[in-house]
C-alpha cells in the first residue's frame, strides 16, 4: 500500500510520460490520419496510392518492430532527435494508419450524393471534403477515433523498453527498490485507467454533443 | 436547329464496362433552350445529364459549354460545374447544413461572395421559390418538394448558365410535383436554359422548346414537343408513348 505514497514522485514522472506520449502521439496520429484518409479518397491515383501503402505498411507491422525501426534505424540515416520525440513518431505513426482507417469508414458513411451536389456547385475536393463531407463523416467515427485512442495510451508502454520515461517502466526502479511487486503493478493499472477512462469521457461527451444531431 | 450554342455534345460514347450506354451522342442546347430528355428507364438519358458536368466521365467525343470543351479535372472543372447547376432526382441537400447555409455555402467558396451577401442572395431565392420562412430549418424537417425547391434556388444561387434537372420530381408525391413543376415553369418563362430529364410529359408539353426521346443509349428523336407528342416518327416512341399516355 506504501508504495504509492513513498514512490509518489516517480509514479507522477512515469504518469506524465505515458500522459505527454498519449498526447503528442494522438495529435500526431489524428493529423496523419487525416491527411492519409484524405489521400484515399482523392481524385489523383497517386495520393490514392500513397495512402494506400501507408496504410498497409504501419498497419501490418508490429508496433515493437516499428519502435526498433524508428528508435535504431533513423540515427543510422544520420537522424538523431531525443528518444522521446522518436517514441511519439512512432506510436503517431502506427496510429494514423487505423485513424485514417476509421475516419474512412466514415467517409463511406456519407451518401454519394451529398459529395455529388458539391462538385456539381463548383466545389474543389478539398473543399466538397471539408465543407460537405466530413463534417458528416465525423459523427460516425467519434466511437472508433476513441477506441484507437485509448489503445494508443496503452501501446505507449513499450516506449519504456525503449529508455522513455512513461508509467509501465516505473516498476523496474521500484522493484529493484524491493517493493511489491503486485501492489506496484495495481498502481500502474491505476494510472491508465485514469488515462484511457478520461479519454473515453472525452469521446462520450463528444458523442453526445455531436453524434446524433441529425 | 439553336443558333447561339450554350451546351454541345458531339460524337459522344460512355461505357460501364462493357455496356455501351450512350451511343454517338450529338446533341446541341441553345441558349435560353428548354430541352426536355425522355425514354424508358437504361436508355441513358440520366447519365447523359451527368455527363454535361462530367459528374460521369466519357470514353469519347466530345463537350463543349459556351464553346468551351469541359476540362478534366481540377480546378477548371470546378470552375465550370458552378456555370452548370444540377438538381437531382434525391435532392442531395446537405444534411447537416440548415436551408439557408445550403444555399449560401457554395456561394461563399466558389464565388467568394462574403457571408451577408451570400445570405441575402439566398433570402431572394428562398423568396421566389416560397420557401422564406424555412431559412432555418434543416433538410430532414421540410417535405420532398420544399426540399427539391431549395435544391433549385441552391443551383440558381451560382447564378449558371444552364440548370440540368436529373429527374427532378421521380421521388416526389403527386401533390409536390406540382409546386417543384411551378419553380420551373418559372424558370423556363424567365429564360433559363435547362436540359431537364423527366417522366412529366404535361411539362414536356408545356415548357419545352425540344424533346429528345432516347432508346438503348441512342437519341431516337430530337423535335419539337407537338411533333413528338401527336406524330412520333420511331416505333419505338410510338410505343413508349402509348404505354405512358394511356392512363
Amino acid at each position: 500500500m506504501n508504495v504509492l505514497t513513498d514512490n509518489f514522485s516517480t509514479y507522477g514522472k512515469g504518469f506524465l510520460g505515458t500522459v505527454e506520449l498519449t498526447v503528442y502521439a494522438s495529435l500526431l496520429a489524428l493529423a496523419l490520419g487525416f491527411l492519409m484518409a484524405s489521400f484515399r479518397v482523392a481524385p489523383v491515383a497517386s495520393l490514392r496510392f500513397f495512402g494506400t501503402a501507408w496504410v498497409t505498411v504501419l498497419r501490418n507491422t508490429p508496433l515493437t518492430l516499428l519502435f526498433f525501426a524508428v528508435l535504431l534505424g533513423l540515427p543510422r540515416f544520420g537522424l538523431v532527435l531525443p528518444f522521446q520525440l522518436f517514441a511519439v513518431l512512432a506510436l503517431g505513426c502506427y496510429t494514423s494508419a487505423f485513424i485514417c482507417e476509421a475516419l474512412r469508414s466514415g467517409i463511406n458513411t456519407v451518401p454519394r450524393g451529398q459529395g455529388e451536389a458539391a462538385r456539381s456547385l463548383g466545389m474543389t475536393f478539398g473543399q466538397t471534403l471539408s465543407a460537405v463531407v466530413l463534417p458528416q463523416a465525423f459523427r460516425s467515427v467519434i466511437a472508433p477515433v476513441g477506441s484507437t485512442l485509448i489503445a494508443l495510451a496503452k501501446n505507449s508502454a513499450i516506449a519504456g523498453a525503449f529508455s522513455v520515461t512513461e508509467l509501465l517502466g516505473t516498476y523496474r526502479t521500484l522493484s529493484e527498490l524491493g517493493y511489491n511487486i503486485i501492489w506496484t503493478f495495481v498502481w500502474i493499472a491505476l494510472g491508465y485507467l485514469i488515462i484511457t477512462l478520461t479519454i473515453s469521457a472525452l469521446f462520450h461527451l463528444m458523442e453526445k454533443r455531436w453524434g446524433v444531431a441529425r | 436547329m439553336a443558333v447561339d450554342p450554350l451546351i454541345e455534345l458531339h460524337d459522344v460514347n460512355k461505357y460501364y464496362g462493357d455496356l455501351h450506354v450512350l451511343k454517338d451522342i450529338n446533341l446541341t442546347v441553345g441558349r435560353g433552350e428548354v430541352v426536355v430528355v425522355i425514354g424508358p428507364s437504361g436508355s441513358g438519358k440520366s447519365t447523359l445529364c451527368r455527363t454535361v458536368n462530367r459528374l460521369e466521365t466519357i470514353q469519347s467525343g466530345t463537350i463543349r459549354l459556351d464553346g468551351q470543351p469541359l476540362p478534366e479535372e481540377g480546378k477548371a472543372l470546378a470552375g465550370l460545374r458552378a456555370e452548370v447547376g444540377m438538381v437531382f432526382q434525391a435532392f442531395n441537400l446537405f444534411a447537416h447544413k440548415t436551408v439557408l447555409q445550403n444555399v449560401s455555402l457554395a456561394q461563399m467558396k466558389v464565388r467568394s461572395r462574403k457571408r451577408p451577401e451570400a445570405d441575402r442572395r439566398s433570402r431572394e431565392l428562398l423568396e421566389r421559390v416560397g420557401l422564406a420562412e424555412h431559412a432555418d430549418k434543416l433538410p430532414a424537417q421540410l417535405s420532398g418538394g420544399q426540399q427539391q425547391r431549395v435544391a433549385i434556388a441552391r443551383a440558381l444561387a451560382m447564378d449558371p448558365k444552364a440548370l440540368l434537372f436529373d429527374e427532378p420530381t421521380s421521388a416526389l408525391d403527386p401533390e409536390m410535383i406540382t409546386e417543384v413543376l411551378e419553380v420551373m415553369q418559372q424558370l423556363a418563362r424567365e429564360g433559363m436554359t435547362m436540359v431537364v430529364v423527366t417522366h412529366e410529359m404535361g411539362f414536356a408539353r408545356s415548357a419545352a422548346n425540344r424533346v429528345v426521346f432516347m432508346d438503348g443509349g441512342r437519341i431516337v428523336e430530337d423535335r419539337t414537343p407537338e411533333d413528338f407528342f401527336s406524330n412520333p416518327e420511331s416505333d419505338r416512341a410510338k410505343d413508349f408513348l402509348s404505354k405512358i399516355l394511356k392512363h
